[in-house]
């Protein structure tokens, strides 16, 4: 039964850590409270029934484990702070304002994407305390060890505890601001599940997975935000591809090449649901964009059937609004499907400056250059890549490419 | 007479099952679908989760336009997941097929259809 039971304790962590974090103004003892609460919830709903507010239970029964515990605590140091001094006025089981749920939902995660912790610590920090993974799975998908990993998340919780951040409910442009960094440090933490690397396919589609529920968690609390939409809309059609992306001895396999009957067709449609609702409320914005590009892809009934045309454009639009010399290389990987390869080789000449330790900057040099059939220097492109720091899996397609080649060459010179 | 058997269940619980749990569920439901099968016309509607609807609000005054609403009619605990509708003898018949597709993370609302349009009629 606690296999049934751990399925709904996970979809309700995000809202209960939040609130009980409001509560306690600490988010250590929110984590605890919660663990206990799950663990009562176990002996108690086995013997009882299933509530039927399993949320409501549980943030009761955590508040006041919780409360215990700072109880204990105070009669052990003898300290009694004004802080928890009146919590006991607190009516515990008024109904949960949606508005006030929705604030402590994202001053959580934006909690976890405090500006003192980098990147990855961030993105570590929200799998540990939002999604409630473990600290060895966590440190699995990261390619570190367990204690590292450790060390590393309870750095990241006196970082954020020395720097706390403010409890009142936030301005509107407080909020904005807050959803923004929510949902940019959700899409890397998809990101990070969806690069390559050595680390094994499982725990990366979890981290994956868990990205796409807290994306969906963001379209639940903020239901009339395009961007969030999309957001989720584009995680839902990549994740649908994720078995068509690897084949059997773990190698990648480009797009293009991709057996299109396995990708995962309800998950495509849920993406296009997601992109009309998005498409309803307006604005498009980065991620409006990059989903329709998504969309176009999925829609394709073959690689060759691809409308370039469509996705150029789309790129076009994304770099408007994002003009970084990356999102440039992918417009003009789009515009040598609809222009042609050199077209495209003379395009990226102005990016060999900005991107010339970006890999896929050489990787696709490498493939333009063997289109317009100048085998020598695609294979001394390739060679670059191969200094720059690929993953294995990548390692693996670059190596044989290069085997390529230098296949053409003698075919060509003999 | 044809009834409905309605499930609810809290969105993503299902999602957040272990892989053996996921597949006892749907064991279930490859079993209820296959006895509807055998026995005549059958209709059986799985939802896209929440997060994914919009509502039209009731018009204020007659005339005016609805008002759409982005998101789900409510914030409620549990949510309207799918349904099944099928003609059963009497509700003893309808309650042994909706067991068929019992679980710990579904509520099952079997209640009898007042009238059926379209592929699958009462008239």
């Amino acid at each position: 039964m606690s296999e049934w039971l751990e399925a709904t304790f996970s979809t309700h962590r995000p809202r209960a850590i939040a609130a009980l974090t409001r509560y306690f103004r600490d988010v250590e003892i929110a984590e605890d409270a919660f663990s206990e609460a799950c663990v009562k919830a176990v002996a108690d709903w086995q013997a009882n029934a299933v509530p039927r507010d399993p949320l409501g239970w549980l943030l009761h029964v955590a508040r006041n484990s919780g409360l215990d515990t700072v109880r204990k605590a105070q009669r052990r140091r003898d300290i009694l702070t004004a802080q928890y001094a009146d919590m006991s006025d607190v009516s515990h089981d008024e109904p949960a304002d949606p508005h006030e749920v929705r604030d402590d939902v994202l001053r959580l995660l934006f909690i976890c994407c405090h500006p003192a912790l980098d990147r990855q610590d961030q993105i570590a920090l929200a799998l540990r305390i939002v999604a409630g993974l473990s600290v060895e799975e966590i440190a699995r998908g990261f390619l570190v060890k367990a204690r590292t990993m450790e060390q590393r998340l309870t750095r990241a919780k006196k970082k954020v505890s020395a720097n706390p951040v403010t409890f009142e409910t936030p301005s509107p442009s407080e909020r904005a601001e807050r959803l923004g960094e929510v949902s940019l440090m959700i899409y890397l933490m998809f990101n990070e599940g969806w690069s390559t690397s050595n680390s094994d396919t499982q725990i990366r589609l979890r981290v994956c997975e868990e990205a796409i529920r807290l994306a969906r968690l963001l379209v639940d609390l903020f239901p009339g935000m395009g961007e969030q939409a999309a957001l989720l809309s584009l995680f839902l059609f990549q994740h649908a591809r994720r078995k068509a992306r690897q084949d059997e001895h773990g190698g990648l396999v480009a797009l293009d090449d991709q057996d299109r009957t396995l990708w995962d067709r309800p998950a495509m449609s849920e993406g296009f649901a997601m992109l009309q609702k998005s498409d309803r409320i307006g604005h498009a914005g980065p991620y409006r964009i990059q989903a329709a590009i998504a969309a176009e892809h999925a829609r394709a009934p073959a690689a060759d059937q691809t409308d370039w045309q469509t996705i150029e454009a789309h790129y076009a639009a994304l770099f408007v609004l994002q003009p970084t010399p990356v999102v440039r290389l992918n417009h003009i990987a789009a515009l040598a499907k609809t222009r042609g390869a050199a077209f495209a080789l003379a395009e990226m000449d102005e990016l060999t400056e900005d991107l010339i330790s970006y890999r896929w900057f050489h990787t696709m040099r490498g493939g333009l250059l063997e289109e317009t059939g100048d085998a020598a220097s695609a294979g001394a492109a390739y060679r670059t890549a191969l200094t720059l720091g690929p993953t294995e899996p990548e390692r693996a397609i670059i190596m044989g490419k290069i085997a390529a080649c230098k296949k053409k060459r003698q075919h060509l010179s003999g | 007479m044809m009834y409905a058997i309605a499930i609810y269940g809290e969105a993503g619980v299902f999602e957040s099952l272990p892989k053996d749990k996921q597949d006892e569920v749907m064991s279930g439901h490859g079993d209820l679908q296959d006895a509807l099968g055998k026995r005549g016309d059958y209709l059986s509607v799985k939802l896209m989760p929440p997060s994914a609807a919009v509502t039209v609000e009731p018009m204020q005054a007659s005339g005016q336009k609805p008002l759409i609403v982005d998101g789900p009619f409510a914030e409620t605990k549990e949510s309207f997941l799918g349904f099944y509708a099928a003609d059963f003898k009497d509700l003893d018949e309808a309650l042994d097929y909706a067991r068929v597709i019992s679980s710990p993370v579904a509520r099952l609302e079997v209640r009898p259809i007042a009238w059926a349009g379209g592929v699958m009629s009462t008239d």
